[in-house]
């Protein structure tokens, strides 16, 4: 199998791993993105990390020269290829242990926004999925393009407010629903997708810690709440991204070698989608009379979603053998 | 010293890099096929899948991931190889421009093939030119032996410490990629031994000496300083770039050089130009010369750096030189080589008369008689006639 059972652990145990980044970074107070960071390098335990990292928000707050916030190996080279960069490290990592050059066993990861995921750079993360290098790609998925002020992206929500999807006299905001990259990333066949969120810590860093383990390929998609885009308080980041998840909007759920497992399943919706929509200035033009039909529209996708989730965990389950997850793994 | 009795190959000026690439064999190579470059990327895939070389193979899905691949594996610390063409290239610029800035010692075959549109898989120089301020050093090779050569003495260039800058090698889409010609190659342990192991620099796999690369420069403003050092580096490279053809004469007893001279000793009338037309043009030389006319060639090789003071000298006699462009740069004083040329000139204090020629754009063809027609024209204006001061073009229809 080219995934590993990984135990989820007490925070105890996961609060004395190392941390990867340090403090001082210029992220904004509230902002998801150091949080799901700190969370995911946690699962990489010990190991020396290279982090490969598309333009965005987490670059230009964590690497303002001459300084750094990374206690590992990190590069930036531009914003759509931060999976090709990193295609690259693990081949030079393969050559050079190969010739004894380098012994650590790093773990490789990328990271983007949902504007470097999501759209530009969806190209670069389908080829390194498809080449099967032994990576983890992270998106930290905020809904837009944040750190230039807020552009809309393929994960901007429908209706949504964003400078390029600007409530008008004849537009509510984004016209289109989402994308769903989890499923564009399961397509692909690789040992190991999760979707998580920051405010279930414990559910990410296993998810993580898995994708590290993991002999091969993985996506993780987390949810990054942003205070400035999402015009909602610094203090209710956390609070938002849970709301979001037990609404079923972003639910959590890991595809091991094809098999879906949902990871926090209410039974009975917790709440509706109006009401983290509401807490969100980007959909305050959204509760009105005229507009109202999209939050509707979006609950009902919402649930369709959902519905169609535990289908296919029903339908997945009796398919998680050895013999096919080994038929996926590329030659040697 | 020459080498002693080396068996001469029958080979493709592709198959002769590809050759080369093998001989090297770089820790990393990170490529995708493209006309006319793709036998070079089809020949490594088979000393891969033959076990012949020990290369990890990046089989990409873009030009743009094949050069964001090679920025990772080299700032990882690996050698690094990638080949390319036209759109391809132009794919890649934005991240060519990351990987000097980065100071990563990449090497690239760039097989000169127009640029689209209308779309041209043939032969011109219009997408290396594209890069010609990407901060990579440009070497134009003539001929399938020459790019062997180069892209055997890219490595202890790129490499030198008081350069460390990416490098491409360019040769003639077709006309050289897809032509068998004569190679005589080194042995695998000769091309070794020439480029001696990879140099150690700061990496990101140096588990006690982490590095964040690429940082950004928004708020402390060393970019202005970065973009110095590199200029500094390809200043270095003039002399890195000669030494390094030096060394390669006594192991080869073939002379390189940034120009090269044909029968330029007493020249009144010079063509420059590179590439594959340069063997065109030694031709005609010798005809005219056999009239008596007094014509030499200077033959482009560097062309990052480019080396300024040399063609100030090469043309300080010279009554008329003809600057030979297969690439256009639309609305500027000429082509792109041109201007440098012209530039030299002026910074040296020199005012021949200097004409610009453009030819072969998009695969058209140049015949011996188009450049005896160039050296026609510079002979009548060193006798008197006017030099025009907008482009000729050779060879185009209705002109």
């Amino acid at each position: 199998m080219a995934t590993q059972e990984i135990k989820k652990q007490s925070p105890k145990v996961y609060i004395d791993r190392p941390d990867h980044l340090s403090g001082g970074h210029r992220l904004c107070a509230g902002c998801g993105a150091p949080v799901i960071l700190r969370q995911v390098l946690m699962g990489a335990g010990d190991s020396p990390v290279v982090i490969s990292n598309a333009t965005g928000c987490v670059e230009v707050s964590t690497t303002i020269y001459p300084y750094t916030a990374w206690k590992d190996s990190y590069i930036h080279s531009a914003f759509e290829n931060a999976a090709a960069t990193i295609s690259g490290v693990e081949a030079a990592l393969i050559s050079l242990k190969k010739q004894g050059k380098v012994t650590e066993d790093f773990k490789l990861l990328s990271v983007a926004g949902d504007g470097g995921s999501y759209d530009i750079g969806l190209q670069a993360i389908s080829g390194a999925l498809e080449r099967y290098h032994d990576i983890v790609i992270l998106c930290y998925d905020n809904g837009a393009y944040m750190n230039t002020g807020f552009q809309r992206s393929a994960a901007t929500p429908k209706g949504a407010w964003t400078t390029t999807s600007p409530v008008g006299k004849v537009r509510p905001g984004k016209n289109q629903q989402r994308k769903n990259l989890t499923e564009i990333a399961i397509a692909h066949n690789i040992p190991y997708v999760a979707q998580a969120s920051p405010h279930n810590f414990r559910d990410l860093i296993y998810k993580a810690e898995k994708a590290f383990a993991a002999k091969g390929p993985a996506f993780l998609n987390v949810l990054s709440p942003c205070p400035r885009g999402w015009r909602s308080k610094e203090s209710d980041s956390i609070q938002l991204a849970e709301a979001m998840v037990k609404s079923n909007y972003w639910p959590l759920f890991e595809v091991e070698n094809g098999v879906y497992k949902i990871n926090y399943d209410p039974k009975k919706r917790k709440g509706a989608v109006a009401d983290w929509m509401k807490q969100q200035g980007r959909f305050r033009h959204l509760f009105t009379p005229e507009n109202e039909w999209i939050v509707e529209e979006t609950q009902e996708m919402t649930d369709y979603q959902w519905e169609r989730l535990k289908a296919m965990e029903e339908a997945t389950a009796r398919f998680g053998t050895q013999e096919a997850a080994e038929a996926q793994e590329p030659a040697e | 010293m020459a080498q002693t009795e080396v068996k001469t190959l029958a080979i493709t000026g592709n198959g002769a890099v590809s050759l080369a690439m093998k001989q090297v064999d770089p820790d990393v190579v990170a490529a995708y096929p493209i006309t006319p470059q793709t036998d070079v990327v089809q020949n490594f895939s088979q000393y891969v899948a033959n076990g012949d070389v020990k290369a990890e193979f990046v089989t990409v899905e873009s030009e743009h991931s094949a050069m964001s691949a090679c920025i990772g594996s080299a700032g990882a610390g690996a050698r690094t190889m990638t080949a390319t063409s036209s759109a391809g290239y132009a794919l890649m610029v934005e991240v060519c421009f990351v990987a000097a800035s980065m100071r990563l010692p990449i090497i690239m075959t760039t097989v000169n093939r127009a640029l689209s549109g209308p779309i041209n898989i043939h032969c011109d120089h219009s997408d290396s030119m594209l890069g010609r301020d990407s901060g990579w050093l440009q070497i134009y090779n003539e001929d399938g032996q020459e790019a062997y050569d180069a892209t055997v003495m890219s490595f202890p260039i790129a490499e030198h410490k008081d350069v460390r800058l990416p490098l491409m090698n360019m040769y003639d889409g077709f006309i050289i990629s897809g032509a068998i010609g004569p190679l005589k190659p080194l042995s695998a342990e000769q091309v070794q031994q020439f480029i001696g192991q990879a140099p150690d620099y700061p990496k990101l796999l140096d588990a006690k000496n982490p590095v964040t690369m690429g940082p950004f420069d928004g708020l402390h403003g060393w970019y202005f300083e970065q973009k110095i050092a590199q200029n500094i580096a390809m200043e270095n490279a003039l002399d890195v770039i000669q030494d390094t053809y030096d060394r390669f004469y006594e192991l080869t007893g073939r002379r390189y050089e940034h120009l090269m001279k044909y029968r330029m000793d007493d020249a009144e009338i010079v063509v420059v130009v590179a590439n594959s037309a340069a063997g065109t043009a030694r031709a005609v030389v010798d005809k005219l010369r056999n009239e008596g006319i007094k014509a030499g060639l200077i033959k482009l090789r560097t062309f990052r750096p480019f080396p300024v003071k040399l063609y100030a000298e090469a043309l300080a006699d010279v009554k008329v030189v003809g600057v030979m462009d297969r690439a256009d740069s639309f609305g500027a004083p000429g082509g792109p080589l041109y201007m440098e040329v012209l530039t030299s000139l002026y910074q040296e204090g020199q005012c021949a008369k200097a004409v610009n020629f453009i030819y072969g754009l998009g695969g058209r063809d140049v015949f011996p008689q188009n450049i005896e027609d160039v050296y026609r024209r510079l002979d009548a204006i060193a006798k008197g006639e006017d030099a025009p001061r907008e482009r000729i073009y050779v060879n185009a229809k209705g002109m």
